[in-house]
């Protein structure tokens, strides 16, 4: 008896072994399966360094100046956009733009403190103080203007569609009929698809991450991954041998660093820096050093001031 | 008070289709994992040690992984192996394998309350194996395990929304569904809270019909 109950465990945690190494088997090749490491995070290497400000009338300055330090809110799991490495090193496009805005402020972007807030968080996290800015892929829409301020915007997205580097069927939105098409569970441009047809609602393949669609795209179990292009981008730049963007966006989306509703002081400074981003180059440099890396280019938006 | 409500009735459209396969979720893998189950605890009392060794190694296995692992590994971990399946009835399979193993064991406990004089005397009257189980003990069995077989279709209900992960979109996806639509995400919460509840509300009285049906004057 005592010997059958040692080998049901041995060859039960064997098979636990197995099942869990199967399970996993998705999650690293979503890195880049190109072999490099491309999981680590670089910085474009712009160097910020701490203006000297004074912003009178801005309450979140305030409290920004005397706590000497500033809280951001952040996404983490978009490469080369919103993202926090292994080693808990955080790097991207948005990332630089949130340490740019805190050197603006007069804050070394070594003092940030980081929350990672999800999407449906974000207005209660700015309206309650938890954090004084965030910056994530975060779209100016009129209805979240009733909750929050906008700064911005600061790059100008829209929907687009990631496939393998070989791909040469689709070339847009109008050519997935009969695709396999994948974007995260229940998000807008998902949504769209299925609102406008793109695609039959049999080849709609939903996830809670992007990064599980990027494996099955490499895994050729789904043809096209689909959202904004800025994080498409982010995939890309992690493995351009093996993904391009196909570059033919079919939504606006404008990014804006959103700030608390009533701060208007903050909102002119922040939008003072960022005009300042894109007319001495920094922008540029910041851009190319992370989604850039894709091999798609960009130009800085227009300002919107209200 | 209107915005709790436009929540449902702005979105009725997603709660009635997300719910509808949640509903399907359940009825596959409730049947589904019934008929397994019983058949598993068969296999853990049967008289062949190897069939008992199976059955063992079946319940402690699959009890003690979790169901997000179960189901990924149909979902994901089997197309790579070889074996073509869709997301759906990925999730089904994930979820019948898994319930299985929770109600051969309430099965089991029934079995348990039947004493071992019933069995011996249905074996002394010259009864086969199949015919012992099968009309004499389960059906006492049975009785017994409903409470317990019960609490675990209620688990069930609720773990199919695990399916998210393996693309099968039901009332576990609603809430990111909600969000980018700009709805309230407490609201969208506690209304599918209430839904999971009402779908439960039969089962409790199935639970009370089916122990009247089979109660025995004390």
């Amino acid at each position: 008896m005592k010997l059958r109950t040692s080998a049901v465990v041995l060859a039960g945690a064997a098979l636990a072994v197995a099942l869990s190494g199967c399970g996993k088997e998705g999650t690293p090749s979503a890195g880049g399966s190109g072999g490099a490491a491309s999981d680590a995070c670089t910085s474009s290497g712009v160097k910020f360094t701490p203006a000297s400000a004074s912003i009178p009338g801005s309450p979140t300055y305030d409290k920004i100046k005397s706590a000497g330090t500033v809280k951001v809110g952040v996404k983490a799991d978009q490469p080369n956009l919103g993202y926090k490495d292994a080693s808990g090193k955080r790097c991207g496009f948005d990332i630089e733009i949130a340490q740019m805005v805190a050197a603006g402020l007069g804050i070394d972007p070594s003092k940030i403190q980081y929350s990672e807030i999800p999407s449906a968080n974000r207005e209660s996290a700015i309206k309650g103080g938890q954090i004084d800015y965030y910056v994530g892929t975060y779209s100016i829409t009129d209805k979240r203007k009733n909750d929050v301020a906008f700064a911005g915007p600061y790059f100008v997205a829209g929907q687009d569609l990631l496939v393998r580097k070989d791909e040469t069927a689709i070339t847009g939105k109008d050519t997935i009929k009969g695709k396999k098409v994948c974007s995260a569970t229940g998000s807008t441009p998902i949504q769209r698809v299925r609102d406008e047809g793109l695609t039959e609602p049999a080849n709609i393949v939903e996830f809670k991450t992007y990064s599980e669609c990027v494996s099955q795209l490499l895994d050729k179990k789904v043809d096209t991954v689909t959202t904004d292009d800025a994080i498409l981008k982010g995939f890309a730049a992690q493995n351009p041998s093996a993904m391009k963007v196909v570059g033919k966006p079919f939504s606006i989306e404008k990014y804006g660093i959103g700030l608390p509703h009533d701060d208007k002081a903050l909102r002119r400074a922040v939008n003072a820096i960022l005009l300042k981003s894109f007319s001495d180059g920094t922008w540029r440099k910041i851009y190319d050093g992370t989604l850039g890396k894709s091999g798609s280019s960009a130009q800085p938006p227009k300002l919107e001031q209200y | 008070m209107s915005e709790f409500v436009s929540v449902l009735t702005d979105n009725a459209d997603l709660f009635v289709q997300f719910f509808r396969t949640t509903i399907e979720l359940f009825l596959i893998g409730g049947v589904g994992a019934l008929i397994l189950g019983t058949v598993l605890g068969a296999l853990r009392v049967s008289p062949v040690p190897a069939m008992r060794a199976f059955g063992t190694l079946y319940v402690n296995t699959v009890r003690n992984t979790p169901l997000t692992l179960v189901l990924v590994f149909f979902g994901f971990a089997a197309p790579k192996l070889g074996i073509p399946l869709d997301y759906f009835p990925a999730a089904c399979i994930g979820l019948i394998l898994y319930t299985a193993a929770f109600v051969c064991e309430s099965v089991r406990s029934g079995i348990n309350t039947v004493s071992a004089g019933q069995a011996e005397a249905a074996r002394a009257i010259g009864m086969p194996f199949g015919q012992v189980f099968g009309e004499v003990v389960l059906p006492q069995a049975l009785r017994a395990s409903v409470p317990p077989l019960v609490s675990v279709l209620i688990a069930l209900l609720k773990n199919t929304t695990v399916a998210t992960a393996v693309n099968v979109q039901q009332a576990g996806s609603l809430p990111d569904y909600l969000s980018e639509r700009g709805a309230n995400q407490l609201f969208t919460n506690i209304w599918i809270a209430i839904i999971f509840v009402l779908l439960v509300a039969p089962l409790a009285l199935l639970q009370r019909s089916a122990e009247r049906h089979a109660a025995v004057a004390a």
